[in-house]
């Protein structure tokens, strides 16, 4: 993949009020350590070098754990380069995860990034019509404008953080 | 005035009073970021192409989509209910919370369930819906109707919002900032969605490939209705189908942009339901999430969808995909909200469409008249609805007092002379204007004498809406094809001649702004430009802003019989006036043969876009006045609305500039004069309301003279300002040789 691609990425991110980590499989254990704060819940990783359980992540929470989530940290499908948005799996319980927590925690796999929307849509659209799946593009913080002013925050995640591991 | 003339004028001016300001600032706030997100965007146009070719396969093949689309909701385990209309959908929808035993419904925004009006359908089972869009909730507090289509509380302010959250629920720490605000909504909500049995959304499309419910969001208060709920209930208009989920993409680089200017939405959500996601469950608050075992339903409204897919006229609408973008940009939506500029569900442009089509023609004829035909809405569109049309369809429609349900009329309705008897007297005498601007000219100054005297005035205003406030138009006592004719016809010869040109006498041009067209015909033979004026009848455009079409078109037939033997000769059209100059360029397309319209299109030019080309291809500049000849090297420029839509303002700017003048200019929409409008006296103050942003602006340039392309404009820029005015081309003519 491009450089480019990712540094459009991280630069989206940025433009959308989202944070990022670039960060090596190998230190991916620290980087969860400094931006995991508890208590937080957590869909596992793809990693086998990582388990969320080590770094005091619930892996079963309890629609209580849920709600008083301070972190919620999910794995992602893919990123999209031109907006920063997340394709998170929402069939799954990534999709709780993201939106209760007040922070989200997403790890992405750099490889993963694709450049628009409709990159994103050609993987997505035969995973619909084949497995009856679906998606949540994440772009940015839960937001809303409705009271008079923007806000994050509104119903999902205040803050967003991604951490994008690069060596895979 | 007349009493429902009054009485729409006191609605209005209430309007504007409580709620003006915050609709003008939220709205002008979207549609500036709309500029700069669609800017920044490489290939706009491209993608609003593309989204329109979807949308107009989609509704072609749309008997075959939704066949398709059943079957694959069913084939996952789903229920797909299509409904006839409002009662059949809430029908189905109370049964579904019946079976389910449901006594709190979550729900996320959803025009088509305000359409259905599903929560009061619901009420009396018991059934409590929730609306949880922080919007939509301030709305339910209120007792109110949404003001607009993607905000739906925009009319009230922060501090609006402040007391009603005291008032309802009287809290010991009142929120008061828009952070605390949306805590406290957040909290409050909370609490719902803990008791929460169904889930209820809308969708903005809907893929038949997979059955996938495609919702735009950024609050996230979809996704939460969903994970809190194990029945989903989505309700969408039978148009939100298309044929593939890869069809989504340029929906979604566009909507957000077009909407509130937002690069991309927070969230969205692509559901091909029913759901595998664990359901967050607090009826068991300490059980650790399970696997779901989810039930999902699709209500698929018609409700008078499929009857407009079959009317030429209306189906545009069906394409709509309910962004904003043509309120926002609206000048007269910007001064008075969707509670004027609406129906019984949808507002702003559009609104009249899908209020047409859904409701029937009264309810589109309570704000149909809002809409000028001044067609800023048309580059806003993102796929380029012609909104301007359908209003002036319906309006045709009202006119002729159609019966909503029959759509064959407007084609029996395109005979010439065909106007009703019945129609509205004030619409009759606008809409004839040029027969108005012929005698009056031939009497003046009698004519405007007799306009101006008090008898006259009030007559007019109590038989035909004219407002006694406004200064009518004076006709001019020689007429600019009389001037020309009497001054012995065209002063370049053929042989010297750089072109040859027919500059058009539009009806204002004619008869009321001669100055403009005598300085047209100089500044161009000052470029060696041989000059016809020719006898030629109006464009139409008069009649058709009345939604006279029958009458415009019959106007358009015989403007063309008298331009089409210069066409043949290989002459250009120079127009002066921009409403004219629209009317050739677009509504033609829809009044004359195809060639006709392609034949003149091609060849007409607005006059400094035409003086533009010249300068550009060698004509020499200095025989027009510059900036140092002139009186008034420092000019405020208000463009024209419909010159506008063209992308001809950048014509005159350039012309300006490269004769030495310095330029500022207007930055609103519309002046709010909008040819008739500002005449009508229900109208009147917000026309002035309207303009009322162009005059702050100009008169914070106070040393500038100013300029304006439109006769209307002109005239309102009279009422606004104590300076004199003038069109951009008697500045740049050369002096009258006395």
């Amino acid at each position: 993949m491009a450089t480019d691609q990712l540094e459009q990425f991280t630069d989206s991110l940025g433009r959308h009020e989202a944070t990022w980590t670039g960060v090596s499989a190998d230190d991916l254990p620290s980087a969860l350590d400094a931006v995991v704060e508890p208590p937080a819940v957590g869909v596992e990783l793809p990693y086998g070098t990582v388990s969320l359980s080590d770094h005091g992540v619930e892996l079963n929470p309890t629609p209580t754990e849920l709600e008083a989530a301070a972190t919620g940290v999910t794995p992602v499908e893919a990123g999209i380069a031109q907006y920063g948005s997340l394709v998170l799996d929402s069939g799954t319980a990534a999709e709780p995860v993201s939106l209760f927590a007040d922070r989200h925690v997403a790890v992405l796999d750099a490889t993963d990034v694709v450049p628009d929307v409709a990159a994103a849509l050609e993987t997505l659209g035969p995973a619909f019509r084949e497995a009856a799946e679906s998606a949540v593009v994440a772009t940015g913080p839960s937001a809303t404008a409705d009271m008079g002013g923007l806000v994050y925050g509104a119903h999902g995640p205040k803050a967003v953080h991604v951490l994008v591991v690069t060596d895979t | 005035m007349s009493g429902n003339r009054a009485r729409k004028a006191a609605r209005i001016r209430h309007l504007m009073e409580t709620e003006g300001d915050a609709i003008a600032e939220n709205t002008r706030g979207f549609n500036q970021g709309r500029y700069d997100a669609v800017a920044e965007l490489e290939d706009s146009e491209s993608l609003r192409t593309e989204a329109r070719a979807i949308k107009e396969d989609a509704i072609e093949r749309l008997p075959e989509l939704l066949d398709r689309l059943t079957a694959a909701v069913e084939d996952n385990g789903g229920h797909v209910y299509v409904a006839e209309d409002a009662a059949d959908a809430n029908r189905y929808v109370r049964r579904v919370c019946d079976d389910t035993g449901a006594e709190t419904v979550v729900k996320s925004k959803s025009m088509t369930s305000e359409e259905l009006d599903v929560n009061e359908a619901l009420g009396p089972d018991g059934v409590d819906v929730v609306e949880t869009d922080l919007g939509e909730w301030v709305l339910q507090l209120a007792d109110e109707s949404p003001s607009h289509l993607v905000g739906p509380a925009i009319h009230r302010s922060r501090e609006s919002i402040a007391e009603l959250f005291e008032a309802v629920f009287d809290p010991e720490d009142p929120p008061e900032t828009a952070e605390e605000l949306t805590m406290f909504a957040r909290e409050r909500l909370g609490e719902r969605y803990r008791e929460a049995d169904v889930g209820m959304t809308g969708a903005n499309f809907v893929t038949a490939d997979s059955g996938t419910i495609a919702l735009v969001t950024s609050e996230g208060n979809a996704r939460k209705c969903l994970a809190t709920t194990d029945t989903q209930i989505a309700v969408a208009g039978v148009e939100k189908v298309i044929p593939t989920v890869e069809d989504l993409a340029p929906f979604v680089d566009l909507i957000g942009k077009s909407g509130t200017g937002q690069d991309i939405t927070a969230y969205l959500s692509l559901l091909t339901p029913p759901l595998d996601a664990p359901v967050v469950d607090f009826d068991v608050p300490d059980r650790p999430l399970d696997d779901a075992d989810r039930e999902f339903h699709l209500v698929l409204v018609d409700n008078g969808r499929r009857a407009m897919r079959e009317d030429d006229q209306l189906r545009e609408t069906l394409y709509c995909i309910r962004c904003g973008a043509c309120s926002n940009v609206c000048a007269n939506f910007q001064s008075v909200g969707g509670h004027a500029f609406g129906g019984e569900t949808y507002t702003g442009g559009i609104a009249t469409g899908w209020e047409a089509g859904v409701e029937g023609l009264d309810a589109a004829a309570e704000f149909n008249d809002l809409c000028t035909g001044c067609s800023r809405c048309v580059d806003a569109c993102p796929v380029n609805i012609d909104i301007p049309w359908i209003n002036t369809v319906v309006r045709d429609r009202i006119n002729r007092g159609a019966d909503a349900d029959s759509f064959d009329h407007l084609v029996e309705g395109l005979t010439p002379d065909a106007e009703p008897t019945g129609m509205d007297l004030g619409k009759r005498l606008f809409g004839n204007f040029e027969t108005l601007g012929r005698l009056g000219s031939a009497t003046a100054p009698i004519s405007n004498w007799i306009a101006d005297s008090t008898p006259a005035r009030v007559a007019l205003e109590r038989v035909a809406g004219v407002d006694g406030r406004r200064d009518l138009p004076r006709f001019a006592r020689q007429s600019l094809t009389a001037w020309f004719r009497d001054r012995g016809g065209p002063a370049v010869s053929a042989d010297s001649a750089r072109r040859e040109v027919v500059l058009y006498p539009d009806v204002y041009t004619n008869y009321v702004q001669v100055e403009r067209g005598k300085a047209a015909v100089r500044a161009l033979e000052a470029l060696d430009v041989r000059v016809r004026v020719p006898d030629a009848p109006g464009s139409g455009r008069a009649p058709l802003s009345q939604g006279m079409i029958g009458t415009a078109e019959r106007k358009a037939t015989a403007a063309y019989d008298a331009l089409g033997p210069h066409l043949a000769a290989g002459r250009d059209v120079v127009v002066v006036e921009p409403s004219d100059l629209a009317m050739f360029e677009r509504e033609y397309e829809r009044l004359l043969p195809a060639d006709a319209h392609a034949a003149l299109s091609e060849s007409t030019y607005e006059v400094m876009e035409y003086v533009y080309g010249l300068l550009e291809n060698g004509a020499d500049g200095t025989a027009l006045q510059s900036a140092t000849e002139s009186d008034s090297p420092d000019v405020a420029y208000h463009s024209h609305c419909q010159q506008r839509t063209l992308d001809l303002e950048p014509y005159t700017v350039a012309v300006l500039e490269e004769l030495g003048y310095d330029v500022v200019t207007s930055e609103t929409e519309c002046c709010g004069m909008a040819g008739s409008f500002g005449y009508k006296a229900e109208y009147y103050e917000l026309s002035l309301d309207v303009g009322d942003r162009l005059r702050e602006q100009f008169e914070s340039e106070p040393d500038r003279a100013v300029l304006a392309s439109g006769t209307s404009c002109l005239e309102q820029l009279d009422a606004l300002l104590e300076r004199p005015n003038r069109h951009p081309i008697e500045l740049v003519a050369p002096p009258e040789r006395v």
